[in-house]
């Protein structure tokens, strides 16, 4: 009962505080929104730079020539061999002459040359189209592909898809530095307003410590403080970034420059973009404003 | 042992300043002790000693059985929970009312709201301000900020008052009305009174036990003393 009505005064307190010292926490609240639409701003950046990365490396695709003269039981076998290992996806039958189709589709020279075949004298090959569930694997599993009977030639791209991986890996790891990098900016920033504020009521402190207040009694109202101005400063960045990505997700048609680079849709990325914002703001805040007054508390 | 008793007492400063020197005094329950001495004799730093502001170089600061000299900072509240303090500039919220500033001091127990209300207006009764609770610090005179103070100070009901020039800032009429509550705490409370002070007038009138600092030298401890025998 001691315990939650502590709890209870110090919430109440920590609103009566900000009302009484509204030009400092308005202060505190614009630094927290200016530094919080930044981390959202890249939050939304990375978010689509990994869809982007990752439907790329989803489109890579193994594929397994199959002996011309393999009968229909032994092809069935390297399928369900195939289907086996460990990081195979999905896999997918393509006949030679869904491949000529293909080709024809693709090119006018290639339907002009291939025009001249009929589907016995087809010289392409049965093929399985294999997606492999982790890309950077996807070297083995084609060397382990090759090993079964039957199959004649393996191909997935070699070193192409390899470099890709490479260059994507350290693109996704960029933007998450980014991200973490400005979140600690922000951690800094608020934790310094709040210690503008904060010394401005060293005459609060001083006076609790001599009434008997202990430092943790001391610091609540203060952690609650910083709460609500990292919930109140995450408003407007969360508002904004929401609906600013949804005015350009329409407005671009979903996409950026071209249909291979789609961006991410809204409401797959506004669940995510809210709570990030939100916590980062609320925990930044409390502890931001939390280690600050320790300063004038002797510890 | 008494409720307060310092024994071989020094403090030396940072700045190599010996405020206090081979200081032996103790104090009883419901005693009114006022501390005197010139500018610079170690009032404050004596004062500042019992509600552990300072830590004696050396010796023991013994209040109601805290040894003070050993109090970890993270403890000192449990210190300060059983004193109240009266400062020469009051040190009340500019932004909190009276009423607020008062039961400001007994937040940190728990207590209901009716319990803060009940012991934060029998507070104000005694010092006599029951009416200005809505006030903010700027409205009242110097002598009622005082009395917020004082009531502040008792609402918790402390075993000791300790008060450093409480009246410093005042003029003589309303000192005198500030010094009629302390003794009135100290009679009908029965809460012991240490009182730095240097204002002649005050001592003499109301003749209790005096301590006489000189540059940090207890040189007089008087009982009923006055400020008549000193040179200044
Ligand atoms: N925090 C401090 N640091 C260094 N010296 C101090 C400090 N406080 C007081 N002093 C010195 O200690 C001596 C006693 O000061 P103080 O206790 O304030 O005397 P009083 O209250 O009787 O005027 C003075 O010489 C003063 O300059
Ligand atoms: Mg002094």
């Amino acid at each position: 009962m001691k315990g939650i009505r502590i709890l209870f005064r110090s919430i109440s307190d920590s609103l009566t505080n900000i009302g009484r010292n509204l030009s400092l926490s308005i202060a505190s609240i614009s630094c927290i929104s200016i530094t919080l639409i930044l981390v959202a701003v890249s939050i939304i950046l990375s978010q689509n730079v990994n869809s982007f990365t990752n439907s790329i490396e989803k489109d890579v695709t193994i594929v397994v020539f199959v002996d011309r003269e393999a009968t229909k039981e032994e092809i069935d076998v390297v399928e369900a061999k195939i289907n086996l290992l460990d990081n195979v996806e999905s896999i997918k039958f393509q006949s030679k002459a869904e491949t000529k189709k293909q080709m024809q589709k693709e090119s006018d020279v290639f339907n002009t040359i291939m025009s001249e075949y009929t589907d016995e004298t087809n010289p392409l090959q049965d093929t399985y189209l294999v997606k492999v569930k982790d890309i950077n694997l996807i070297g083995e599993t084609a060397k382990e592909i090759k090993t079964f009977d039957k199959v004649a030639v393996v191909k997935y791209g070699e070193g192409m898809v390899e470099e890709l991986v490479k260059i994507f890996d350290i693109v996704k790891k960029i933007t998450y530095i980014v991200v973490i990098a400005l979140v600690v900016v922000t951690a800094f920033l608020i934790s310094n307003t709040i210690k503008i504020t904060i010394t401005n009521r060293k005459r609060e402190i001083e006076i609790m410590r001599l009434v008997g207040a202990s430092n943790s009694y001391i610091k609540l109202p203060f952690f609650f403080e910083g709460l609500w101005l990292g919930f109140i400063g995450s408003i407007i960045p969360i508002f904004a970034c929401c609906y600013g990505y949804l005015y350009l997700y329409n407005r671009l048609g979903g996409q950026l420059f071209t249909a291979i680079i789609k961006l991410v849709r809204p409401d797959a990325l506004v669940f995510n973009l809210v709570i990030s914002v939100l916590l980062v703001g609320v925990i930044v805040g409390a502890f931001g404003s939390y280690r600050a007054v320790r300063r004038y508390l002797k510890i | 042992m008494e409720l307060i008793e310092l024994k071989d007492v020094n403090k030396r400063y940072k700045n190599g300043v010996t405020a206090l020197c081979d200081l032996n005094v103790s104090i009883g329950k419901g005693e009114f002790v006022f501390v005197i001495g010139a500018s610079g004799s170690g009032k404050s730093t004596f004062i500042k000693l019992l509600y552990r502001e300072e830590k004696p170089t050396k010796g023991s600061v013994f209040v109601g059985g805290i040894n003070v000299a050993k109090l970890r900072n993270g403890k000192v509240y449990k210190l300060r929970r059983k004193l109240g303090i009266v400062f020469q500039d009051y040190k009340l919220l500019p932004k909190k009312t009276v009423y607020e500033n008062v039961a400001f001091a007994l937040q940190m127990y728990g207590l209901s709201s009716s319990e803060i209300r009940n012991k934060t207006i029998k507070a104000l009764e005694q010092v006599g301000l029951k009416d200005k609770w809505r006030s903010f610090p700027d409205q009242l005179s110097g002598g009622e900020q005082q009395r917020v103070s004082i009531a502040r100070a008792i609402v918790n009901e402390p075993k000791v008052l300790i008060c450093d020039e409480p009246t410093g800032n005042l003029d003589p009429v309303t000192s005198m009305e500030v010094m009629k509550e302390i003794e009135k705490i100290n009679k009908e409370l029965g809460t012991t009174i240490i009182m730095a002070t240097h204002d002649k007038e005050i001592v003499n009138k109301f003749k209790k036990r005096v301590l006489v600092l000189d540059k940090g030298i207890l040189v007089n401890d008087m009982m009923k003393g006055t400020y008549k025998n000193e040179r200044n």
